[in-house]
């Protein structure tokens, strides 16, 4: 008979929440490019684990101080963002959305090979300059980096959900989104804003690289958290900023959930499935995400 | 007006363009037409005439469709424009309102309209034009929160055209602004047109199928067939060419209304060009 543990529950709970609001982080870079270029980006965890890789090599290899190897993996990401823009997405504008698919999941694999091809494949400590010591209020029981990252991830959708809904640059971001021709005949560089919208994504995979690579230690196995993307985005909807927030907040208390009252029983895996049930659940309900737009049709 | 065609220096002119789309399909046989400074041309034809490829080819979204200008030049006040991209054209002041009321349709009216003075580089200008704007088309100052998807067809026109005009543009090349429209709406929105034209100066080259509507508005026309321009001239000269008034009024010489039948067979019978 299982016994509901209240304290245990709040516990899950707020771990759930905490580690969700991170996944909402990385969703977050997926959704950026989504919503301005309709690009599906497969290697999202990859960017996360060469951000993680940059930092992390900086920290080790050249003993740089945190502020310099965080800034270098923010301008490495950028630079690689608009690159990889520049060299491969832009000759697949206009293309069969299953083009960009194949290409960046072909893109994932050769950066799961070159990171630790050219940094090494052992497993990199990523220190950050707070302690481990957890704190703990009443029944909660918070790892100062989970704390960080939480925080951390809300800032930056705070910023960029008031970029797309209330700076100009955001608004043309969307116009573009919503029909390049038009954005074009009103005078928007289309392909400016691809970049940028890469550039974006790179600056998120690199905060994203810190945080988890400071939780996890940065190796290949880094770019599997690119994997819990899909649920999140599918659950709260492919273009929409909310939507990245509250899709990494379930999914990240279902798998805590989950993994907290049937781990025991089934010994232990059930964390890597459960967000997938959901997102298959989700699909077969509404398949455009809690928050995701709907196509206007007119009659 | 009779010397648009002869204008020393006009605002706009295009010299004897072809268009070929994909390299292989020839669109546009050599246009040539102008456009002075704060006036009202129109463009007229039937279906598949070659308007919009004009329009296009002037505002440089051709090339977002595969077509290409292969001869001749197209000049704003003396400097080709005909290599320049879309986003160039429209610093220069040119602007096109494409058919089919392409609005943004997941952003609000307001947001559309915003987007429209992107290429200023005063921001505060920007939005001290939305005020403008809306003085044109009191109706969309009810609607701006709204999302542009969900407004009604005239809305979306006047959405299109209020958008335009944000980017201060001295030209505006409009494409079918009746098009889908109830008589009543385009009456109005022709109406806004030549508003703005009078107050703002800003010059109109008008592609239109509704040539009645059209040349009570503009000063000049001219008509397109099969890619290429077949006559030309003061827009009441043209509203009172029998052939016109056969071809696209759709009445006889007495100025009565034909029957769409006698229409259809005499039109099959006779072309400018064939």
């Amino acid at each position: 008979m299982l016994e509901v543990d209240g304290r245990f529950f709040v516990l899950l709970m707020s771990n759930g929440i905490l580690i969700g609001l991170m996944y909402s982080l990385i969703a977050l870079g997926f959704v950026l490019v989504y919503k301005a270029t309709d690009a599906i980006n497969f290697a999202q965890g990859e960017f996360v684990m060469i951000a993680g890789f940059v930092v992390a090599v900086c920290l080790v290899a050249y003993g740089a101080p945190l502020w310099l190897a965080v800034s270098a993996g923010l301008l490495g990401m950028v630079g690689f963002g608009f690159g990889l823009e520049r060299v491969m997405l832009r000759r697949l504008i206009g293309r069969p959305i299953i083009a960009v698919v194949m290409a960046t999941i072909g893109l994932a694999a050769i950066l799961r090979g070159v990171g630790p091809l050219t940094w090494g494949a052992e497993t990199k400590p990523l220190a950050l300059p707070i302690s481990d010591e957890p704190f703990i209020v009443g029944p909660l029981f918070i790892p100062p980096i989970q704390l960080l990252g939480a925080s951390v991830s809300l800032v930056f959708l705070g910023v960029f959900g008031w970029f797309f809904l209330k700076s100009r640059k955001g608004i043309a971001m969307r116009a573009v989104a919503d029909s390049q021709q038009v954005a074009m005949a009103m005078g928007i560089n289309v392909e400016r804003y691809f970049a940028l919208a890469w550039a974006m994504t790179g600056v998120v995979s690199a905060l994203g690289g810190v945080i988890w690579g400071s939780m996890l230690g940065v190796d290949v196995h880094l770019s599997l958290v690119g994997f819990k993307v899909f649920p999140v985005v599918i659950l709260g909807g492919l273009d929409s900023i909310p939507g990245a927030i509250l899709g990494g907040l379930i999914v990240g208390v279902v798998e805590n959930v989950a993994a907290g009252y049937v781990d025991p029983y089934v010994g232990g895996g059930t964390k890597d499935f459960a967000p997938y049930v959901l997102m298959i659940l989700a699909l077969m309900i509404r398949p455009y995400g809690i928050f995701g737009k709907k196509i206007i049709e007119r009659v | 007006m009779s010397a648009v065609r002869d204008d020393p220096r006009p605002l706009l002119s295009v010299n004897n363009i072809e268009v070929i789309y994909d390299h292989v399909i020839l669109v546009l046989k050599g246009v040539s037409l102008r456009v002075p400074a704060g006036g009202i041309v129109a463009l007229l034809g039937a279906n598949g005439a070659g308007k919009s490829t004009t329009l296009k080819a002037i505002s440089g979204l051709l090339r977002t469709e595969r077509g290409d200008v292969t001869k001749g030049t197209i000049e704003w006040e003396g400097q080709p424009i005909h290599r320049k991209d879309p986003a160039e054209v429209v610093t220069r002041g040119i602007v096109q309102v494409m058919e089919g009321r392409h609005v943004f349709e997941h952003l609000t009216v307001e947001e559309n309209l915003l987007t429209g003075g992107y290429t200023r580089k005063n921001g505060h200008a920007a939005k001290q034009d939305l005020a403008l704007v809306y003085r044109y088309f009191p109706r969309l100052a009810e609607r701006r929160l709204v999302r542009a998807g969900y407004v009604s067809g005239g809305e979306q026109q006047m959405v299109a055209i209020g958008r335009a005009l944000m980017a201060r543009p001295r030209l505006m090349l409009l494409d079918e602004p009746s098009m889908g429209l109830a008589p009543m709406l385009v009456h109005e929105i022709f109406e806004i047109v030549s508003r703005m034209n009078r107050e703002a100066g800003v010059a109109v080259l008008l592609a239109e199928q509704n040539a009645t509507m059209a040349l009570r508005f503009a000063q000049y026309g001219y008509v397109m067939e099969n890619g290429r321009i077949v006559l030309d001239g003061d827009a009441r000269t043209i509203g009172e060419n029998e052939d016109i008034k056969e071809f696209y009024l759709g009445l006889s010489g007495v100025g009565q209304r034909k029957s769409y039948r006698d229409v259809k067979h005499y039109r099959r019978r006779k072309r400018w060009l064939s």
